[in-house]
Formats: structure tokens, C-alpha cells, sequence
């Protein structure tokens, strides 16, 4: 590809940001519980989920990180959605099909998934 | 596009290369795709990050996790616990000098909570090898406005309010000398990039060179539009083979996106860069003996004038700026002069890099806004002075700098205030020195660096600063008579008058700056014979404190001379004429039983 | 060209606008010393002997690279010049044999003059070390001894002015510099073809005439210029004489025009052979015999006649 304007270089900008937004360290940031209690129940296939989401969506400003046990070991795989000023929503018991729609509602549109939802944190 | 949820940013500057960063690139892809995570996690191996001490550097992103002097040992660990299970790996993160405090997050660290980084603002960030990166963050922006809204001549301008100066130690406005290149008749010109660093211990250029390579190609394309150039060249020193390397592929890569050659970004302006690897000598950083060096010639200076921006570069209108400036240039166009020029002092705008080395907890490089306190720069950024011992100077601006001494720390920091205390900005070199450097020894040490440059067109340069050096050596062997300081000041004095290029001019410096604030230690060798920093081994002399001496005969054993004697239990001696003073005894000696003085 | 005006040592003076401060001020007879200047030829600013000082300037600057501008105020012979040249030279004297007695160069040697006229002594207070480089006697033409040396770089500059030349440059850094061939050889093994140009520029010994060498002092000498009958050039130089005999030739400085070549140098040498001959040869049955200049020139038999007519 030329650049031939400046519009072609906004557009190659937009593109790449894809490559590096995740190290500006804002946007939506996701926590998958990744203790040994949460690999046990299937975070890893949660993760993977999520990743497949991420990129079928092409949202590069969303943050994904991983956290230890945090002692509900008995809802894992638990998921922490934050979006930047609002509270932290914690969903339980969160299978792979789950993703779809924490994605779809919460992630994108800001729409709790209040079904699966364990705690809501400020 | 394939997205990644974490990013492993590994130094590959040449600090950290040197202290084994490959490797643990190599291992750290291998240990990913063993554990299944090389479609989740991105490697990319960066530019030098500044803090090269604590290399080889790595960070996890999105947490921003600064893990130092990692090991390929460490490489599974990071792994399995960070990348796989989110537990940062505690015992590789930087601890806080003096608090012993555990910092994870790069932005945390003190060396750079205080910092500014604008020249800085990509290296250690981005993948240098990868003009994408460069590119979504705001990469070649600046140009496309210069390009596509602005004349030449709103470009000098705008330049001149941003009220940037040379970065390379002259100070001189950039816009200003803009000016003079875009006024100069003809219809060929040169932009030169002058990355002829050379400086000991400063490394400023390297970083942007290997971590940011196109911020410099970017400065330096509106650069040639504001002048009217076609062509141009980045002089690097071929010492620098990394640089050299980074800055062919972001060449091939900006011409391949039609961002460098012809007809950048589709408008009538084209320009070319190509590449000339120095020689290796400290001279060539000079503007006339770098155009000499590029034109197939010795690199020797010429008499100024005529300047470069009248006939420089093959007898043509050239414009020669250091790395620093013109990594500057792409964000002064970026965000506006005024947004510039809101950083800094009123007459030395933005930001200045400095290396800081010497006796400091942290080293490395750290660029602040102009008018900082050289005491929040020892202090806070850099941690403070080694071994809780107590300060004495710091040199600034390389081997034509000076020392400034405790009293004088407060000064706010810019280019004028500088050569008002005798020193100067020059690249931002800045060596710390405690109690134990001499002041005479550090003279010594600079001059004979500027007497092995020195190119031997000029005799006050040739000749003068090696009978400076000579007496200077004299001192430190405890042979100087009270005439030598003022012979040292009156030669000093011509040669400043009568050199002929800066290196010249400037080099009586070290020796000046010291007479000024360190007079008492010269006059201590001199007259008294001694060394109070305890360094001119002539004048030193071994002693053993009867009292502490448990005779235990280490000492003895490990004297190369023979010069110490003793019977068993007993306290030894040293012999002061078969004495050669390497100080291996004090080494060994576990009961601190020797002294010198 | 338009003229400027500008004071020199108090004397307002009007001159062409773009001449340099010292063509300046000899123009007003001031005589400014310097080693490393030829009009024409050099600009190099190196030796820094010629600097002046001018009001408002940080610095020295050497008039020889200094263009004259309209208001200057240049003082040629400040105590402030004079220290600095003094300074120069004092240090060019510390690192220099100092063997004026044997020197071929006493005489005429700058360095020789601008040390009695700033009055520098030895020991100078600058003593050390000093340079200790082979002197070059490799070939029976130049005799090079690089020790004394003062690195003006005029033999560099003329040297490069002819066509394919340029055998000479400096080399090595700092107090080590020194000029040198490329590849730092004796001047047999590089491309020099002996012309002797740098010789007739240099200001001090470093550069001798091998030919000439212990032949006489440089007072000893008349000199005639004459033009070389060798080929068509028709090259100019100056026949040293000592004592009415012819001991050598001079090349002219040649800035522009043709270096003087080795054969009309040593053309001289032919006057002493001693196989010369007054007499033409011509060649009989394979053989050159001397002969008459009558017979040569086959007017023999007239010459006999005129005789027989004058007895």
C-alpha cells in the first residue's frame, strides 16, 4: 500500500492502532479468574473465548489480564468487567457460550448481564 | 489483523542486547508456544528504554509490568505465572533505592515518574522495525499537516515560535537556522542529520536511533520542506551498528509506504535519505568536518564562515541538526509551537535528555522539561548519590563541559544558565562525582579524550591542550610547582581565543571550570602534596593502623611488591619505598587495618 | 565592487568589499604573520598565527579567513594578539628540534623569523614532549623530516592542486598528527613524482631540496630566474648561484601554471659532467667521432677557402 493522502494515513492509523492499544492502557478492561480453581473450571476455554471474540469484533482497545483466586473458587470461571467509570461487575459460573452476549450487551452497549452477575463493585 | 491480549516487550537496545536480551527473546517465543499462548500474547522487541543498568529490560502489557535484569532462568516463570495464571512474578520487579520498595509499574518508577518524555515519547514503546506502530501513535501526522496545509515559509515560522534550540550543545534556534538554509539561493540543498554521538557516556541519539528511528526521518522530512531539500544524509558513527541497521529498515519501510522518496503522501515534495557511517572520530560531530567526512575528505573542520546554510554540503545549502532536534520537530507540528513551547524556560524551550551516569543509584537517561533543578535530577530521578556517600560535583556537557559544584545545584537548568556557571548543555552528559573523584583527575581525564580527538589542523588545539594535559599529569604525580595553574589558566584562556572550531574552543573547559570551583585541590597537590579525594596514587601513600592489624598476613600474601613484612599475630608493615600502590591490601584486608591518604 | 570602510589600528581605511583583514591590512602596509595562508591556493585558517583583534568579537579571529566588514575596528598588534601569537609560537617552538644551525631552512624559515619578532625563547614554558617521527631520506629529490613540521598543510594543498597527484595529507589524530603518504610510507613507494612544489611552499625545514642539501646557506645564494629550455612548457624558476657557480634550481611557487619536473630541476647537474663534450659527434662507418664544428656543420671546405683567401 502507497499513502497517497492524509486520509490514507488515518485510515493505516486506525488500522494499526489494533497492533498497540492495548499498551495505551485504556478502554474496557476484562479479568478472567485464572487460579488453579478457575483453570480447573474451564478458564483457559473462557480465555480462549474471549480472545476469539475480541478478534471477530476487531476491538482493539479492550483489555484483557488475568487475576489469582479471589476466594469464591466454588463460582469460577469468574469474569470482571470494567468499564472506564463504572462499576466493577463480576459474572459467575461463566461458560464459553457466555461470551457471546458479555460482549454484545456489557462490553460494547454497557448493558449488564444481570443473570449471571455475582457482585457488583464500586 | 490478529489481535493479542498481551503484549511482551523485550529491550532490544544495546545495552540490553549486551547483556543478553536475545536470548531471552529467543526462550521467552519458545516458553509461549509450549504453553499454548503464542496466539494470545505478542512478542515485540523494542527500542532502549533509558535504564540500560537494569537491563535486560522486559515489559507485560496491558498491566505495564517493568520487570529488570531478567534471566533466561526467569523466562518460565514469567510464564507460567504472570502470562498464564495474571501473578506478577514479585521478585523481578525494580526496587526502589532507597526504600527497598517493589515498583510493578513502569510509570511508577521514580527514575521515570519525573521524567517528560516527548523526545523520548516512543522508545521503549513501540516495535522500532515496525512502521505501523510508528504510525498509530500519530507517527508522520506532523509531516502530512506540513505537506498538505502549510508553505515553507509557515513552517520556519511556526519552528521559530516553538523557540526549539540545537540539541546537539550550540543552542542555536532551530528556526533561525532554517531560515537562513530556506533563504539561500539555488536549486539544490541538503537536510544532514548530525548522529556523530560521541560524547562519553551520553547515549540520548542512540535511543531514539534504534527505539523511534522515524520520528527522526519525519523531523527531518519537514525539515528538507521547509529548507527546499531534496536529498539528505544521516551521519551515524558506524560504532552504533544497531542504529544503522534500524534506521535502513524504517528508510525501506517509509519508502515503501510512500512516505519517503518520491512524492510523499501524493504532493509535488520528494526528498531522499541515504545513510553515511562514520569513521569513528569525535570531530566528525562538528558541523564542517562532518560535511568534509560525508564528501569523501578527512574530517577536519573549516573555518566558519561560510556557514552550512550558505555552502555546506558540496559547496550546496545545507542544514545540519543533531537526532534530538529533529525527533523533536514531528511534535512541535503535531500539537502547535504553543502547545511546545508551554514546556520549559523562556529562553530554552521543551524538553533536554540527559545520561545520567557516574556515582548515582539510577543511571540511564532522563529527559526533563528545561528549567528543572539539577537537584531534582541527582535526587529524585536519580536516586541520589551511591553508598550514602556525599556529593561534590557533577560535569555536564561532555568533555567541553564543566563541573558544577553543590552550591549551584538549585539553578534551574537551561542553556544560558548553564554557560553562566561555566559549564555548558552540550549533548546532556552528565557525570556525577562524590568525595572520593578528584577534581584534577577528572580534568585530566576530559582533556586527554579532546587531545586524542583533536584533529591536528589547528596548533592552539594540537599543541596546547597536550602541554595542558602534560601539566595537568605533572600535578597528579605530585610534581607541579604554583606556577602551573596560572600557566595552566593563561594557555587555557588563548586556546578558548584562538581554536578553530568548538572542540578546540571549548576544550580548555574541564580544566577552567575546575580551577574555578575546585581551586583548593589543585593547590593541595601542589602545594600540600596531597590528594584530598584520595585518586592521584603518587601522592598517596599505605598505611597499616597498628591497632587493627590482627596479623593474619593477607595482605602480605597478596602484595604483588613484597612490600609488606610482619611476623604472625603480630601487626605487619609496609615498606612506602617498595610500595606501588595498587591497593590490593586494602582490598583484602578484613579488619580495615590499612589506610591511605 | 563596492568598497567598505573599516579602522585598522586607529587608521580609517577604504577597500574592496569581500577581501579578507589581512590582505586588508597589508594593503595599509601592516605586516601580519602567517604560515599556513597562499593567496589562491589555501584557506584553511589552521595556523591561527595571523589572528587579530577586532571590537565586539569573543573570539580572535584569523584575519586570512575573516572577510572585512563595514564599521570593523581590527587591531593587528594588541597586547592581546601579540600574547596569543607569542602563545602560538611558543608552542609551535616546544615541539620543534630547534636545530637551526645545520637547518637548511635558517634563514628563511618563518617559524625563525616570527620567533625573533615576538621574541620567543627557549626553554619556552610550555616544554614536554616532543615529536619523534623517521625522517623520510628515501629518495635523492625531498628530504622530509616530519619533527619539524609545523602542520601548516600548504604542501597538502599545493600537492592536491595538480592534476592526479595529491600523495600527501594529514594523518592520525591529536598530538600524533602528522603528514603523511597514504599509507604512511616513504615518499619512494608512493605516487610522487618528485616536483618539488611542496619544498618551494613550505615555511620552515621540514621540506628540503635533497639536491641542494649542504650546498650553502640561503644568504650565500644569488638567485637568476630563468625560463627552462627542456621541452615547450617553458616553466620558469630561479638558478641559485654561490660564489658565480651554478648549485641548483628553485621551482617557482607555482599556484597557478605548471610544477617545474624533474628534469628541469636537475638540468643543472649537466653543466659539471664530465663527459660532457664541447665538441659535435658524428656518426662515420657505425662510429660517433668528435669532430670540427666546420665539419659538422659542412662548411669545412668554405672555411678552407676563406683561410686560403686570407693568407
Amino acid at each position: 500500500m502507497v499513502i497517497k493522502s492524509f486520509e490514507d494515513l488515518k485510515r493505516l492509523k486506525e488500522e494499526a492502532k489494533a497492533l498497540t492499544g492495548i499498551r495505551a492502557g485504556q478502554g474496557v478492561e476484562i479479568i478472567v479468574g485464572m487460579g488453579t480453581c478457575g483453570i480447573a473450571a474451564g478458564a483457559r476455554e473462557v480465555m480462549s473465548a474471549i480472545l476469539e471474540e475480541l478478534n471477530k469484533r476487531e476491538l482493539s482497545d479492550v483489555r484483557v489480564t488475568q487475576t489469582g483466586c479471589i476466594g469464591m473458587c466454588e463460582k469460577e470461571v469468574l469474569v470482571d468487567v470494567v468499564r472506564p467509570g463504572e462499576k466493577r461487575i463480576t459474572y459467575g459460573n461463566v461458560q464459553p457460550q457466555d461470551v457471546s452476549r458479555i460482549f454484545s450487551s456489557h462490553v460494547i452497549n454497557g448493558q449488564i448481564v444481570e443473570d449471571i452477575v455475582v457482585a457488583k463493585l464500586d | 489483523m490478529q489481535l493479542y491480549r498481551g503484549h511482551v516487550l523485550v529491550c532490544g537496545g544495546t545495552g540490553c542486547v549486551s547483556s543478553g536480551s536475545k536470548k531471552i527473546q529467543e526462550v521467552m517465543a519458545n516458553e509461549l508456544t509450549k504453553q499454548n499462548l503464542d496466539k494470545e500474547i505478542k512478542l515485540v522487541e523494542t527500542g532502549c528504554h533509558g535504564f540500560c543498568e537494569m537491563g535486560p529490560i522486559v515489559i507485560v502489557y496491558p498491566e505495564g509490568t517493568f520487570y529488570c535484569q531478567v534471566q533466561v532462568d526467569d523466562i518460565a516463570e514469567i510464564v507460567s505465572e504472570h502470562l498464564l495464571k495474571g501473578r506478577i512474578v514479585q521478585r523481578l520487579l525494580f526496587k526502589a533505592p532507597v526504600t527497598e520498595e517493589q515498583v510493578p509499574s513502569y510509570k511508577d518508577i521514580a527514575f521515570y515518574k519525573k521524567q517528560h518524555r516527548v523526545v523520548l515519547r516512543n522508545c521503549g514503546h513501540i516495535d522500532p522495525e515496525h512502521i505501523q506502530e510508528y504510525i498509530a501513535r500519530e507517527g508522520y501526522e506532523g509531516l502530512a499537516k506540513v505537506l498538505t496545509t502549510m508553505t515553507p515559509q509557515q513552517v520556519v515560522d511556526e519552528m521559530k515560535k516553538s523557540g526549539l534550540r540545537g540539541r546537539g550543545g550550540g543552542g542555536f534556534p532551530t528556526g533561525l537556522k532554517w531560515e537562513f538554509a530556506s533563504k539561500s539561493p539555488g536549486p539544490k540543498k541538503y537536510i544532514i542529520c548530525n548522529a556523530d554521538e560521541g560524547d562519553p557516556g551520553a547515549f540520548m541519539d542512540r535511543s531514539v536511533l534504534e527505539g523511534d528511528p522515524h520520528s527522526l526521518l519525519e523531523g527531518m522530512l519537514i525539515g528538507a520542506y521547509a529548507i527546499g531539500a531534496d536529498e539528505g544524509y544521516i551521519y551515524v558513527r558506524a560504532e552504533y551498528p544497531l542504529a544503522i541497521k534500524r534506521l535502513k529498515v524504517a528508510i525501506a519501510q517509509a519508502e515503501e509506504l510512500g512516505l519517503l522518496g518520491d512524492n510523499i503522501m501524493g504532493t509535488e515534495f520528494s526528498c531522499q535519505l541515504h545513510i553515511k557511517e562514520g569513521a569513528g572520530a569525535f570531530v566528525c560531530g562538528e558541523e564542517t568536518a562532518l560535511m568534509a567526512s560525508i564528501e569523501g575528505s578527512r574530517g577536519m573542520p573549516n573555518p566558519r564562515p561560510p556557514f552550512p546554510a550558505v555552502k555546506g554540503l558540496w559547496e550546496k545549502p545545507s542544514n545540519i541538526n543533531n537526532v534530538e532536534t529533529y525527533a523533536n520537530v514531528p511534535v512541535i507540528f503535531l500539537n502547535g509551537a504553543d502547545q511546545f513551547a508551554t514546556l520549559g524556560t523562556e529562553k530554552s524551550k521543551g524538553t533536554k535528555v540527559f545520561a545520567l551516569t557516574g556515582k548515582l543509584r539510577n543511571t540511564g537517561l532522563a529527559e526533563v522539561p528545561m528549567g528543572i533543578a539539577l537537584r531534582e535530577i541527582i535526587f529524585e530521578i536519580g536516586g541520589g548519590i551511591m553508598d550514602d556517600k556525599k556529593f561534590k560535583a557533577v560535569q555536564i556537557g561532555g568533555p567541553s563541559g564543566g563541573c558544577i559544584p553543590e552550591q549551584h545545584l538549585d539553578t534551574p537548568v537551561d542553556y544560558d544558565s548553564l554557560i553562566a556557571l561555566g559549564a555548558m548543555m552540550g549533548s546532556g552528559g552528565l557525570v556525577v562525582m562524590d568525595e572520593t573523584s578528584c577534581m584534577v583527575d577528572v580534568a585530566r581525564f576530559f582533556l586527554n579524550f579532546t587531545q586524542k580527538e583533536s584533529c591536528g589542523k589547528c596548533t592552539p588545539c594540537r599543541e596546547g591542550t597536550k602541554r595542558m594535559l602534560e601539566i595537568l599529569q605533572k600535578i597528579c604525580d605530585g610534581k607541579g610547582v604554583p606556577e602551573d595553574i596560572t600557566t595552566l589558566e593563561t594557555l587555557g584562556a588563548v586556546i578558548k581565543n584562538t581554536a578553530l572550531c568548538g572542540l578546540g574552543q571549548t576544550a580548555p573547559n574541564p580544566v577552567l571550570a575546575t580551577l574555578r570551583y575546585f581551586r583548593h585541590e589543585y593547590e593541595a597537590h601542589i602545594n600540600d602534596k596531597k590528594c584530598p579525594a584520595g585518586v592521584c596514587s603518587a601522592l598517596l601513600e599505605y598505611k597499616i593502623v597498628a591497632d587493627n592489624c590482627k596479623g593474619c598476613g593477607a595482605c602480605a600474601r597478596v602484595c604483588p611488591a613484597g612490600a609488606i613484612t610482619g611476623e604472625k599475630k603480630e601487626p605487619h608493615e609496609i615498606d612506602t619505598s617498595k610500595c606501588i600502590k595498587c591497593g590490593s591490601c586494602i582490598e583484602k584486608c578484613k579488619f580495615n587495618a590499612i589506610v591511605k591518604g | 565592487m563596492a568598497n567598505v570602510t573599516l579602522t585598522i589600528n586607529g587608521q580609517k581605511v577604504t577597500v574592496p568589499s569581500g577581501i579578507m583583514v589581512l590582505e586588508a591590512a597589508e594593503m595599509c602596509g601592516y605586516s601580519v604573520p602567517t604560515f599556513c595562508h597562499e593567496k589562491d591556493l589555501t584557506a584553511p585558517g589552521a595556523c591561527r598565527i595571523c589572528v587579530v583583534e577586532i571590537k565586539g568579537w569573543r573570539n580572535l579571529p584569523p584575519s586570512c579567513v575573516t572577510a572585512v566588514a563595514k564599521g570593523m575596528e581590527v587591531e593587528t598588534e594588541s597586547p592581546k594578539v601579540i600574547e596569543a601569537r607569542k602563545t602560538i609560537l611558543e608552542l609551535m617552538v616546544a615541539n620543534h628540534p630547534l636545530d637551526c644551525m645545520t637547518c637548511e631552512k635558517s634563514g628563511s624559515c618563518k617559524l625563525q623569523d616570527y620567533a625573533y619578532r615576538y621574541q620567543v625563547t627557549s626553554p619556552t614554558p610550555y616544554e614536554g614532549e616532543k615529536k619523534q617521527f623517521a625522517v623520510d631520506d628515501s629518495n635523492p629529490y625531498i628530504y622530509r623530516d616530519p619533527n619539524k613540521c609545523i602542520l601548516c598543510g600548504k604542501c597538502v594543498a599545493i600537492c592536491k592542486a595538480v592534476a592526479d597527484r595529491n600523495v600527501i595529507d594529514y594523518a592520525f589524530r591529536g598530538f600524533n598528527t602528522k603528514i603523511a603518504t597514504f599509507m604512511d610510507t616513504e615518499l619512494k613507494d608512493s605516487a610522487c613524482v618528485y616536483c618539488n612544489r611542496c619544498v618551494s611552499i613550505c615555511p620552515v625545514g621540514a621540506l628540503s631540496d635533497r639536491n641542494m642539501m649542504g650546498k650553502g646557506r640561503t644568504w650565500d645564494f644569488t638567485r637568476e630566474e630563468v625560463t627552462c629550455t627542456f621541452c615547450d612548457s617553458g616553466c620558469k624558476f630561479d638558478v641559485n648561484y654561490k660564489n658565480g657557480k651554478v648549485v641548483g634550481v628553485t621551482a617557482k611557487n607555482p599556484s597557478a601554471g605548471r610544477p617545474l619536473c624533474l628534469k628541469g630541476r636537475l638540468g643543472t647537474e649537466f653543466m659539471k659532467n664530465a663527459d660532457r663534450t664541447d665538441l659535435p659527434l658524428i656518426n662515420k662507418d657505425g662510429e660517433f667521432v668528435e669532430v670540427s664544428w666546420e665539419e659538422a656543420l659542412g662548411i669545412a671546405p668554405i672555411v678552407e677557402k676563406i683561410n686560403a683567401l686570407k693568407k
